[in-house]
């Protein structure tokens, strides 16, 4: 690897080593803990009250990357829930009952307050009512409305803004028992944006050929400041500029991007991809991008926690507000009218060659529509899309020969189609509802 | 009529996934529009004020070989969507205006996107409901949509929605709550009399029914079954729950019954009994309506419950109902009911209720497993209750 990459690799680990020490350390320091999730975090506000935030989908996929969810999720089904559901959380409920022992091998504290950030995910819900039994804390309930039309509407985000005023600020006031201070919070909405810009700067990096970055399985790395504990606080600016630095660097040296094995070779293929990445078989999964030459240039996991991309910034002179907009505008809560036309931009814009769609069994709210999105992909720009079913966490829907195969027949249809091959007619469905004729 | 002939007539609207009596309507109701609504919480009350029949969408019954639904689905995704987008493809739904799709799950609530890019000449609304049960707060916001709804519906009817008619429906639904809520209560004293699929047909009807016909369907079944002589059996009295989107087939509810289950109590029909209380016919009516669903809806597993635990819920049915035993019946790969089963069984265990659970899918064929499993479970609580 090169050292440019080594330096801002090695802030996000000290940021997450450090991170996860003083969640170790929280009963020491008096810390309040605050268990939330990634999209439609409140971290600001959870800085303003200087409590320290925790992501149970952040531990489960570090669990996942460590080979550890497989045990946890046995432990968990053994308990009762059902091999149909979100892998996630029956990892956390079994790490859980494993002792808490985070990703640095330190325990983690229980919550002083579950902050159940309900936005673009239901399950969240039941994974939150799961953890308040266990630990017998407060919880508090910030509904986010789904986009259905399309559309945020102000009233919409009225009721986030009176959810913010009557129910989450009280709960932490009470829980710290510190007052809410606005300035404070304005202060880090204010760093917050400063690392968006940095951040899209670097996510819109991929629009150059060969792209310095890879989109996805690189980008999961370069989101993880943002999404997590550490938006809002001078630690992710420095990260995201430096950041900017090393992607500029190697793009003005015409170099791609840098993968476990170092610098990846002749970018060949350039992929938009749909859906969650795979943790348990993660590096394997990415090695069967870059030993092909298939970089991704976009991806929409790496907007769940928030489209900066799409000219969102936090602003600090409207601050519940803002906080409101950013929930709703998690890619999750988007409708898919509205995620089609992101990744058919994302398709035009960064030159794809086509969309691969990674559909993973625990997420129905990434994946139920995903064969539609595919289609109407295809039908609109005339790109190759492909598809692969892989899991989050849960190592029994891994099947690596299977992904291969769906992989490489994948980038054949792609040459096919650079060959000249005229694409499989993909047809409009219906314009008329029930028009198709006979039934069955 | 007797309740045999009552329940065969509700079958055969169960049965008609073509919607004749919607066709009939439509007949009767020239220019009137129809609107489809997916389980679970819809606010009927609405449509019906805008002169509009309101029509449950259940999926397909178990009646219809899927081909094309399953085109839209991975494996692991429910069996109501893709049997709701068969019958769209198949041309059941061309007598549907518009499509009402509640926040039940992710599935349901992708399905309103799908809906407006496969079928974009057709009215969609995704109904977001309160989590927030404050009424300043998340009363507010759901008198907000209503609105929103009701201003769609007039000029989708091409005439105002009027308080007043609002009012009018909200009397016919508080009728037709009160006629499911004698059902009920019928169910619960005298489930030899008032049988469980019986009952469920009769409910069922709702789906395509006009309010009126259906209250008045309900009060002839209950009519009937009281003035029937249907024998006492040594069931077991038992509550089902987790049915309350993806339906059973009837296969299976008659399994239940007839491996000696009386099920004295079901969250199969929630979508036509949500609410457990009348509507205020006072004041704004859309605001009435909203504060009905923050304080009066059932228990359930899509719906945050700030005040209580969970579990709670179900004790309280269990024990007003005098249930025996519980019967965990959900559909494979549905999130809300399995993701909330661990739970309500830990609050079962507390209080020694026994309880069996099983999946299922609406086109579920073989019920001899369930028979045997339901069959044990009767077994066990009559050899070893305390009682």
């Amino acid at each position: 690897m090169t050292t440019e990459k080594d330096r801002s690799m090695a802030l996000q680990k000290e940021m997450i080593a450090g991170h996860f020490h003083a969640l170790s350390k929280a009963g020491e320091s008096k810390k309040k803990v605050v268990y939330t999730f990634v999209p439609g975090n409140l971290t600001e506000l959870l800085h303003a009250f200087d409590v320290l935030p925790l992501y149970p989908e952040i531990n489960a996929l570090q669990s996942g990357m460590r080979k550890r969810s497989g045990g946890f999720i046995t432990e968990a089904e053994k308990l009762g829930h059902s091999e149909d559901v979100c892998a996630y959380v029956k990892s956390d409920i079994g790490m859980l009952k494993a002792g808490n022992i985070g990703p640095t091998g330190e325990k983690l504290p229980e919550p002083d307050l579950l902050l159940l950030s309900y936005t673009g995910c239901f399950t969240f819900l039941k994974w939150f009512e799961l953890l308040k039994r266990q630990y017998n804390c407060p919880i508090a309930m910030l509904h986010v409305p789904y986009q259905g039309d399309g559309s945020f509407t102000p009233e919409m985000r009225d009721y986030v803004v009176s959810q913010l005023k009557t129910e989450i600020i009280p709960k932490l006031e009470e829980v710290t028992g510190t007052k809410y201070d606005e300035d404070k919070l304005r202060a880090a909405l204010r760093l917050s944006a400063k690392a968006e810009d940095d951040l899209v700067t670097v996510l819109e990096s991929a629009k150059t050929k060969p792209s310095p970055i890879d989109a996805y399985f690189g980008g999961v790395y370069y989101i993880g400041p943002m999404f997590t504990a550490f938006r809002g606080t001078p630690a992710a600016v420095e990260y995201y500029q430096t950041l900017k630095e090393e992607v500029f660097a190697r793009a003005a040296k015409g170099l791609g991007p840098v993968t476990p094995d170092g610098p990846m070779g002749a970018e060949k293929y350039r992929l938009v991809v749909e859906g969650p990445p795979n943790w348990t078989s993660f590096q394997e999964l990415w090695k069967m991008f870059y030993d092909q030459g298939a970089v991704v240039v976009a991806s929409t996991y790496t907007k769940v926690g928030g489209l900066y991309d799409m000219g969102f910034r936090h602003d600090p002179d409207h601050p519940l507000e803002t906080l409101a907009d950013y929930c709703a505008g998690c890619y999750t809560n988007l409708s898919l009218p509205q995620r089609i036309d992101l990744i058919e931009k994302y398709v035009h814009e960064y030159q794809a060659d086509g969309l691969l769609v990674n559909s993973v069994k625990s997420c129905n709210s990434f994946s139920s529509g995903q064969l539609l999105i595919l289609r109407e992909i295809e039908r609109r720009t005339g790109c190759a899309a492909g598809f692969i079913e892989t899991d989050l966490v849960d190592p029994r829907y891994f099947s690596a020969a299977n992904v291969m195969n769906r992989i490489e027949s994948y980038l054949q249809m792609i040459e096919q189609r650079r060959r000249g091959a005229a694409p499989a007619k993909v047809e409009r469905h219906l314009p008329v509802l029930g028009s198709e004729g006979s039934l069955p | 009529m007797t309740p045999e002939q009552i329940a065969e007539k509700a079958d055969a609207l169960y049965h008609d996934l073509d919607l004749g009596r919607v066709k009939q309507f439509r007949d009767e109701h020239p220019g009137a529009k129809v609107i489809g609504y997916l389980p679970i919480y819809a606010p009927r009350e609405v449509v019906d004020a805008a002169g509009m029949l309101p029509v449950g969408i259940t999926g397909g019954r178990g009646q219809i070989e899927i081909i094309r639904g399953d085109a839209y689905f991975q494996s692991y995704i429910c069996q109501i969507p893709r049997s709701t987008i068969e019958l769209a493809l198949s041309g059941r739904f061309q007598l549907i205006d518009g499509f009402l799709f509640p926040s039940t799950c992710d599935v349901i609530r992708n399905l309103s996107g799908m809906w407006r890019v496969l079928f974009p000449e057709k009215y969609v609304r995704y109904v977001d409901v309160p989590q927030n049960f404050d009424p300043k707060v998340g009363g507010k916001f759901f008198r907000g949509e209503l609105g929103h709804l009701r201003d769609d519906l007039a000029k989708l009817g091409g005439r105002p929605v009027t308080d007043d008619d609002l009012r009018r429906s909200i009397v016919k639904y508080n009728e037709n709550r009160s006629a499911v809520s004698d059902l009920f209560a019928l169910r619960n004293a005298a489930p030899w009399r008032a049988l469980a699929l019986e009952s469920y047909l009769v409910l069922f009807a709702g789906n395509v029914l006009p309010v009126e016909e259906h209250t008045t369907l309900i009060r002839d079944y209950i009519a009937a079954v009281n003035a029937s002589d249907r024998p006492m059996r040594d069931n077991a009295r038992v509550v089902t729950i987790g049915s309350f989107c993806e339906q059973p087939p009837l296969g299976l509810i008659k399994t239940l019954e007839m491996a000696g289950c009386y099920i004295v109590w079901d969250d199969m029909t929630l979508s036509k009994r949500w609410l457990t209380q009348e509507i205020s016919t006072e004041g704004d009516p859309l605001t009435a309506i909203a504060e009905a669903f923050l304080t009066h809806s059932h228990s359930n597993a899509v719906l945050y419950e700030p005040r209580r635990e969970k579990g709670d819920a179900l004790m309280d049915i269990v024990r007003r109902t005098k249930a025996e035993g519980v019967v965990f019946a959900a559909p494979s790969f549905c999130d809300p009911a399995l993701l909330e089963q661990p739970m309500l069984t830990e609050a079962l265990d507390r209080e020694q209720i026994p309880w069996t659970a099983f999946k299922y899918s609406e086109n579920l064929g073989q019920f001899q497993v369930i028979r045997e499993q339901a069959g044990t479970f009767a077994d066990s609580i009559k050899l070893w209750s305390p009682a």
